[in-house]
């Protein structure tokens, strides 16, 4: 496989290498506003401070946003389907491992990825296994090992971290600006050079953040669309994930307790509007990214997804080094339906939340399953249904 | 001054041409190494589901008296297909599994308690997971292959290709029979 999609390659390095360059700027200007001589002072201090807040990210990372959304890891046995769809796509993919794959107490139907091809992990949370079809979840799935495979996680760390530096010196600057010309005048330090220097601080520090931040969310939808093309490449079946993605944006508004750091991650972004298509958003629009899937025709591959786009939007987003190459993908029938009732698979998700949380499972004579929690261990209860005594075994089994 | 500059000119494309020929090496091998592995990954469940069959053979044996033939016929499918050497022969030995495996499964139908077996029902599933996986692998495959043959053949690369003996590799293509099927539905 192509270690990546090589036009998201060439724009995130530029992408990269201009927002550093507008935090050098940026620190410049407002060293050069203190005095001229100290441009690199300035300089030197915004990418110390960049520096800071990237050892923070690296070391963060993974661990603590899967944790800050509450997923808990997964075993074969206790969705095998989640887990056999996660292998197949994997194999698909050609990733060197098998993402760790994580569940969410949530609802509303959401998936997110995150880590290095090395080392990875995706996350789904329990309204998208009551509500998707097998190749509905395949598609979401092979979204997901996309953006793995395309390394959009590292790029958009070291990007997002980037513009985290850039907004915070812009605005240290402004506020210090604004304490310091309530407080004082502010002595002539530099003479007219750093009078310059203040004006084009204060401008730069004005239009910096808006600046990165259109790049940065350029870059991201960007980035949503190729993970796409994946998801239609691996499954060999757009319609999948063009209807998955339907049935999420119907409800992933109502999804509660989202994370603001974590939402831009997720499939569909939970705190964009439904129709939400502006600059500032980190998602394409939804029905657009529909849109494209649907109107892929003659296969599944790259090229077709290229020729739907272009369809749709006139241009196109790919480059041509990485059309040379594409094997024939022909689309895939459906597969057949799961067969399982979606009652029954909420009843699974639910179940499996509820062993990782330690509950006691006990099977009444009568025929109910009763779940109980852990606190009741050792204790006795009485079946709701027929009244039967029982004695709870006491921890875990 | 003029011999130096010509002399320079000349250690230009030289260097260049040197540099060009590393890279498209480089490049050929590795895409070599990546159909390599994606072939490393059908291998390795082809022999899952080789691993599966004797003991599903020996669960529907106890239930199924008076079907010997088709329960022979799927060993010796099973076993020719263990020993099958490269894509080619792969592809063929597997493809006549398959059919065996279809053959057995029609009969199945006609005993419902071998049906309703727990252990019987762990391994057909298992069988379907690992044919969905065969089928997704092999798609990785195709499509590294796909790409390094394309490669080798396009010019310039296939001069460096020529020269270093880069041979073509084989698809694996299962029989029309068993492609044919949709890739089925597990848990």
């Amino acid at each position: 496989m192509w270690e990546q999609i090589r036009a998201n390659r060439r724009r995130s390095i530029a992408l990269i290498l201009v927002m550093a360059l507008v935090l050098a700027l940026l620190g410049a200007m407002i060293g050069g506003a203190f005095s001229p001589e100290h441009v690199w002072v300035g300089t030197a201090v915004a990418i110390a401070i960049w520096a800071i807040l990237w050892l923070v990210a690296a070391a963060a990372g993974r661990e603590i946003v899967l944790a800050s959304v509450g997923a808990r890891e997964i075993t074969h046995d206790d969705i095998p389907r989640l887990f056999n769809v996660v292998e197949e796509m994997t194999i698909a993919a050609a990733l060197p491992k098998m993402p760790k794959v994580y569940l969410i107490d949530n609802d509303a139907p959401n998936a997110f990825a995150c880590g290095t091809p090395e080392n990875s992990a995706v996350a789904v949370t329990t309204g998208l296994l009551t509500r998707l079809n097998r190749d509905e979840l395949q598609g979401v799935i092979a979204h997901e090992i996309g953006h793995i495979k395309n390394n959009d996680t590292k790029f958009m760390t070291l990007a997002g971290v980037l513009l985290g530096a850039v907004v915070l010196i812009a605005d240290g600057f402004l506020r210090g600006m604004l304490f310091a010309g309530r407080g004082r005048r502010r002595g002539s330090a530099g003479g007219q050079g750093a009078a310059i220097f203040l004006l084009l601080a204060i401008i730069m520090a004005i239009l910096a953040p808006v600046f990165a931040q259109l790049l940065y969310f350029a870059c991201s939808r960007r980035r949503e669309y190729l993970a796409d093309a994946c998801g239609a490449l691996f499954t060999r079946y757009p319609e999948g994930l063009a209807s998955a993605l339907e049935k999420i944006e119907a409800s992933a508004s109502r999804m509660r307790d989202v994370n603001r750091v974590v939402a831009p991650m997720y499939i569909v972004n939970p705190l964009q509007g439904a129709s939400a298509s502006s600059l500032f958003s980190t998602h394409p629009p939804t029905a657009d990214r529909v849109r494209v899937l649907r109107s892929m025709a003659g296969g599944a591959g790259l090229a077709q997804y290229e020729a739907a786009f272009r369809k749709v939007h006139r241009t196109g987003i790919m480059g041509a080094a990485d059309l040379r190459q594409v094997p024939e993908a022909p689309i895939r029938q459906p597969g057949g339906d799961s067969g399982v009732e979606p009652l029954e698979q909420a009843r699974e998700a639910v179940d499996v939340l509820h062993r990782l949380g330690g509950y006691i499972f006990l099977a009444c004579p009568c025929g109910l399953k009763m779940k109980i929690p852990p606190a009741y261990g050792g204790k006795e209860i009485v079946c709701p249904r027929c009244g039967r005594g029982h004695r709870v075994p006491s921890g875990v089994d | 001054m003029p011999g130096l500059i010509v002399l320079g000119i000349v250690i230009a494309v030289v260097v260049i041409a040197v540099l060009w020929v590393v890279a498209t090496y480089n490049g050929l091998v590795r895409l070599r190494a990546q159909a390599n592995n994606a072939w490393a990954q059908i291998d390795v469940q082809l022999k899952r589901r080789h691993d599966l069959i004797p003991n599903l053979v020996e669960t529907a044996k106890g239930y199924m008296k008076h079907e010997r033939e088709t329960l022979e016929n799927v060993v010796k499918a099973r076993n020719m297909a263990a020993g099958a050497q490269g894509p080619g022969a792969a592809a063929r030995a597997e493809t006549g599994l398959s059919n065996a495996l279809g053959q057995f499964f029609v009969v199945v139908e006609r005993y419902p308690d071998l049906k309703a077996n727990q252990n019987f029902l762990a391994l057909q599933e298992e069988l379907t997971a690992t044919e969905n996986r065969i089928g997704f692998a092999r798609q990785a495959y195709n499509d590294a292959v796909t790409r390094y043959n394309v490669r080798i053949r396009s010019v310039p690369a296939n001069l460096i290709a020529g020269a270093f003996n880069f041979a073509p590799m084989e698809l694996f293509e299962l029989g029309v029979e068993a492609e044919r099927e949709a890739p089925k539905v597990s848990f």
